[in-house]
This record gives C-alpha cells, sequence and structure tokens, in this order.
C-alpha cells in the first residue's frame, strides 16, 4: 500500500540529519591536555566560565575528566576565572 | 623511582627584574638543595592575572621542571613557597608519561620560537 516513500510532503521535512559529536582527543590524538594553555581551555567553557557538560562538547569521559583537571589547575594558577561575566 | 615535575608559581609585580631574577635563582637553589635536578625552566614575564590575588592583578609567572625521587622534595619545596612572602600562588604536578612527552614537545616549541624572535630582531 503506502510505504514512506510514497509520502510526499508539501513543505521538506525540517527534522535534519543529526550530525554525529566525536571526542576530538580522541580524534586527534592528544593524550596530554596542558593547563598552561588558557586559550585551548577556553573552548570547554561557558560564558561564565564554568564547564562545559560531555554532552554539549562531545568529548569522552576518560578526556572531560582530563579537561576538568586542568581547567581546575588554571584557575588555580589565576589563568582562567573561577567566575565570570562574558569571558568570550 | 625518580619522577618529574612541574612546579609554577607566581611573584609579586612589586618585585623589580633583579629580584625576580634573585628569586627564581633561590628556588632553582632550593630544589637542588633537596636532592632534584632541574630540567626546564620557563620565564613567563609579567601577565595579568585571571582575578586579584592579595589585591594584586598582575605577577610574574615562572615555571621550573624537574626530576627528583620522593614525595619530600615536593613538600619541602612547598614549605619554601608557604615561607616565601613574596610568592603569590604555587602549583606542583607530577608529570606523567604522556605530560612528559608533551613537556619535551614544547620545550622545543619554545626554544624554537626563542630563535625566531632573535632572528626576526637581528634581521
Amino acid at each position: 500500500m503506502s510505504s514512506p516513500k510514497d509520502i510526499r510532503y508539501l513543505n521538506p521535512p525540517t527534522a535534519e540529519i543529526k550530525k554525529k559529536k566525536y571526542c576530538r582527543f580522541q580524534k586527534s590524538g592528544i593524550k596530554y591536555i596542558d593547563y598552561k594553555d588558557p586559550d585551548f581551555l577556553l573552548k570547554f567553557v561557558n560564558e561564565q566560565g564554568k564547564l562545559l557538560p560531555r554532552r554539549l562538547t562531545g568529548t569522552s569521559l576518560k578526556f572531560q575528566r582530563k579537561v576538568a583537571q586542568a581547567v581546575k589547575r588554571a584557575r588555580h594558577l589565576s589563568l582562567m576565572p573561577y567566575v565570570a561575566d562574558l569571558m568570550k | 623511582m625518580e619522577k618529574r615535575y612541574e612546579t609554577v608559581f607566581i611573584l609579586t609585580p612589586v618585585l623589580s627584574d633583579d629580584q625576580t631574577k634573585e628569586t627564581a635563582k633561590k628556588f632553582k637553589k632550593t630544589i637542588i638543595d633537596l636532592g632534584g635536578k632541574i630540567v626546564n625552566e620557563e620565564n613567563w614575564g609579567l601577565k595579568k592575572l585571571a582575578y586579584p590575588i592579595q589585591k594584586k592583578t598582575t605577577g610574574f609567572y615562572y615555571l621550573i621542571e624537574f626530576s627528583g625521587e620522593g614525595q619530600e622534595i615536593v613538600n619541602n619545596l612547598e614549605i619554601t613557597y608557604k615561607r616565601d612572602e613574596r610568592i603569590l600562588r604555587f602549583l606542583t604536578v607530577a608529570l606523567d608519561k604522556h605530560a612528559s612527552a608533551y613537556a619535551d614537545k614544547r620545550k622545543g616549541l619554545v626554544a624554537e620560537a626563542k630563535t625566531k624572535k632573535k632572528e626576526t630582531a637581528s634581521s
């Protein structure tokens, strides 16, 4: 009878195919996350300087722990703020 | 077993150039006296702090990488840090194998950047 192929839409369906997230560290082979590089760590915090969750960045659990450790070390050395507004 | 460590400290901005050099020398001497070997050192110069520490908004950053045996060396080094009022902040971390590899790479990069800077300055 009517298979999914036969269904025609007046407007093309808006739901897009989700892009698969990946862990940037595993993909590019980074093994150590440096706390001395605050510009790089900026990618993993929001405007308030809070750590972004894994579900947004796609980082694997193993590296999320290392990112968290690095950010905390950077904060201790005053390379990154503990609290901020409009960091970026 | 011998371990590699990396220590970063922030000095107060009120010091003169000679005084910062002298303080850095003092801590290098402390490490050597405690039985450590200095692998690398970096002077990051005067940097702006992300938040004020002891009402100061800038500080001299200094990094020393060293190798040594046992926990005692780090304990004693941190005690000397605490006793010195010129130190605003310090952090000592042990380097695992990935971190050591990164530190070696970084050393090369820093040296390269320095020579490049010199070249551009001379030309």
